[in-house]
């Protein structure tokens, strides 16, 4: 029984690390990610079977693992992924996340909701073509989203005759081009996703290679929390206020902690009233907890009854978001409809919600070079861009590079309903 | 050095917490669809704690096919007085004597299908505009694919070639009159962590899950209990057998095994060396290899 106990609570106390993939369409994520849950004995008999009964009724050659991510019909129809696939998987110490993205330029706004939540990305690219357009474009979104780590994988070593000279020029391109992001940390792995070599066993045909597995690297990956604990940063998601003859007179704030640490005891000012109160007490169901930091969700009370609702945030009087109605921010553009320049959208920023006009498109991103385009103010579909704009009410902020949950904002269109844009404030 | 880490089933914990609130919130008239199973059990206990000390702002919804076992409701109607939550029950039976649906034949007689118009009628009687479903990614290929909150248009319809996209942890809840959101705050979490989590919190589950004697008829490679739904063919007979359930549906569809885990930590041990999917005993997975992926398009859970 008490050896049953420590292994419930290893299985409770892993470490978890949501990771995406990357590159461009046919550099094999797909078949990565396959390879990866099969050769790490993650996949269950009934979906193996199913998968070699659809690969063999197509006519392949070999068991597609692709089509352990590629669950759509239409996915399967052309080959090719559309939508992201989470999958799981978990070795002693980690649980995994896993977002399989697809490459496909039309399907951009698919893999930027893979990368959105993701601490690490797996950038493939294909030995025989080496770094293209889309590549540079899935590693700047991925900086741009903030994500620190990044195993680039050049991936068909088999089909170069698993060169290492090959290998080396990939790894010096993508140097070149990856010097202008911001990822401080980059692993470089020659691979075949297909044949397994260097996915979860090292490979018998690259004794030149003396570096990690994936797998490897995945498991020790020194991922810093991906969470802000010094900005005490507490967006107001819903007031409790039970109407029960137990808590007659309880008024709670509940959120999920966006950055810092509070404590009961702390003086905290509510935005945007700027009325400060001290913190009483801090509830969960299970218990009263003597702090809350980033991501808990938790109820506070406060010692003074002042006016807070859904919008407003609760931070330290000596440490406060940036308030203000007019961002700067970069802006990935999700929707065929390309962004209006003096347009008027609906916004969502932490668990608030307003209304937005653009002011100015300050240039666009030419995704190659990384250079700015000044006089190019269209931006459509998979577009990056830097623009301003004004909201109807006060946001609560940081940079993004500061706090990914208080520097992150939507933009919806507000006929069709539709999150036509992605915003990281500067 | 204090660390500030919170170990991954707290992180999951808290996500779908974030996401019940945000639901509550962003909509007017939520429902929680509850099948009775340990994904709806696990659900309603988040919901309790999203929520606590105040009540859950929304009631539950059981699509009940009339094939349950008996088990099941017994457990369901025993912890809807312990939350005090309201109980909305929508009987496929009901559907079928007014018309609506035709009862299926056979010696497997599915409703499984027929869940889905009585859902969609249920959610458009009472105006439901957000309905929670426990339904996790790993479980299937289809649901692999789904967001945390997907749209419905207003026939109830999921359009996967063209979903929202969903960035951080910002939820975009708006649609037009008529069309609706199923939200999964249990996209993240796999069948373990759902076990795990329901031993570390000591959460009562209905005795299918455990093994226990029961009478059975083999079909399909799996058990199905006996019961008055279905009916033997000439050459089938029922024998008594040790088993256990690692899902609940209908009684037609869902298999069970054999099993001699009688107790929650034994489950778990199961759970670890299964080498298949909970969903592989599943008559309703089994008849094509798209059949999740068409129920969801029409509506299903
Ligand atoms: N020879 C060889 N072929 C590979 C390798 N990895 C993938 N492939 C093949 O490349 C093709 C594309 O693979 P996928 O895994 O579907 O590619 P993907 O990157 O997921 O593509 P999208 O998701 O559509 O962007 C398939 O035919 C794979 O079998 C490899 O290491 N060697
Ligand atoms: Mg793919």
């Amino acid at each position: 029984m008490s050896n049953n106990d420590t292994e419930a609570q290893k299985y409770l106390d892993m470490d978890m690390l949501r990771f995406t993939t990357a590159g461009s369409v046919d550099d094999g994520k797909s078949t990565l990610i396959g390879r990866l849950l099969y050769d790490s004995k993650s996949i269950f008999d009934d979906q193996m079977e199913k998968i070699e009964e659809s690969s063999r009724k197509k006519g392949d050659e070999y068991t597609n693992l692709a089509l352990l991510t590629d669950g759509l019909s239409a996915e399967r129809e052309q080959g090719i992924t559309i939508d992201v696939a989470y999958r799981y998987f978990s070795t002693p110490n980690r649980k995994f996340i896993i977002a399989d993205t697809p490459g496909h330029v039309q399907y951009t706004r698919n893999m930027v909701t893979g990368a959105s939540t993701a601490n690490l990305a797996v950038i493939l690219v294909d030995a025989r073509n080496g770094v293209i357009e889309q590549t540079c474009r899935h590693s700047f979104i991925a900086s741009l989203l903030g994500i620190k780590h990044v195993v680039l994988c050049v991936n068909k070593m088999d089909l170069v005759d698993y060169s290492e000279e090959r290998f080396k020029e990939i790894r010096e391109e993508f140097k070149t081009f990856s010097s202008k992001l911001d990822v401080p940390d980059i692993h470089y792995i020659p691979i075949s996703a297909l044949y397994g070599d260097n996915v979860v066993d090292k490979s018998d045909n690259m004794p030149w290679y003396g570096g990690s597995t994936l797998l490897y690297t995945l498991e020790n990956v020194q991922v810093d929390s991906d969470y802000n604990h010094v900005d005490s940063r507490f967006p107001v998601q819903w007031v409790n206020r039970p109407q029960s003859t137990e808590y007659p007179d309880y008024r709670g704030y509940s959120g999920q902690v966006a950055g810092g640490v509070f404590k009961p005891g702390d003086e905290v000012i509510a935005l945007p009233s700027g009325f400060t109160s001290t913190i009483d007490t801090i509830n969960t169901f299970e218990a009263e907890q003597e702090e809350a930091f980033s991501p808990m969700s938790v109820t506070m009370t406060l010692e003074d009854d002042i006016d807070i609702s859904r919008g407003d945030m609760l931070a330290k009087p000596d440490n406060q978001p940036t308030v203000g109605q007019d961002i700067d921010m970069m802006v990935c553009w999700l929707n065929k409809e390309p962004l209006d320049p003096s347009g008027k959208y609906a916004i969502k920023h932490t668990t608030k919600e307003a209304r937005c006009i653009i002011k100015d498109v300050k240039y666009k991103v030419n995704i190659n070079t990384l250079h700015r385009v000044e006089g190019d103010k269209e931006i459509g579909l998979n577009d990056i861009g830097r623009i301003k704009i004004r909201t109807t009410k006060p946001l609560f902020y940081d940079a993004y590079k500061r706090n990914r949950k208080t520097g992150s904002i939507i933009l919806i269109d507000e006929y069709t309903n539709e999150t036509v844009g992605a915003g990281m404030i500067l | 050095m204090h660390l500030y880490k919170l170990n991954h089933i707290r992180q999951l914990e808290s996500e779908s917490i974030h996401i019940m609130r945000e639901v509550a919130a962003q909509f007017e008239n939520p429902v929680l669809m509850f099948s009775g199973g340990k994904d709806s059990i696990t659900m309603a206990r988040l919901a309790q704690k999203a929520f606590w000390p105040g009540n859950i702002p929304f009631p539950f919804l059981h699509v009940d096919t009339g094939h349950n076992f008996p088990e099941t409701i017994e457990f369901r109607d025993q912890l809807m007085d312990e939350l005090g939550v309201e109980l909305i029950v929508a009987h496929v039976q009901d559907m079928i004597d007014e018309g609506k649906v035709k009862a299926p034949k056979g010696p497997n007689p599915s409703r499984n299908k027929l869940q889905i118009p009585t859902l969609l009628n249920a959610l458009e009687e009472h105006g439901f505009d957000a309905a929670f479903g426990g339904a996790r990614r790993d479980e299937e290929k289809a649901r692999a694919k789904e967001r945390f909150f997907s749209h419905r248009d207003e026939f109830g319809q999921w359009d996967p070639k063209n979903q929202r996209p969903e960035l951080w942890n910002l939820y975009n809840g708006k649609k037009n009159h008529g069309e609706h959101f199923r939200v999964f705050p249990l996209s993240n979490w796999t069948e373990m962590d759902v076990w795990q989590y329901i031993a570390a919190e000591q959460i009562d589950i209905p005795s299918l899950y455990l093994a226990h004697e029961r009478q059975v008829v083999q079909r399909e490679g799996t058990y199905l209990a006996k019961s008055d739904y279905i009916t033997l063919t000439e050459d089938e007979e029922y024998e008594t057998k040790q088993v256990r359930f690692r899902t609940i549906g209908d009684m037609t569809c869902t298999g069970a095994f054999a099993s001699d885990a009688t107790t929650l930590p034994q489950v778990i041990e199961e759970v670890a060396s299964a080498r298949i999917t909970e969903r592989g005993n599943r008559t309703d997975d089994k008849k094509a290899e798209a059949a999740m992926e068409e129920r969801k398009k029409q509506g299903y859970f």
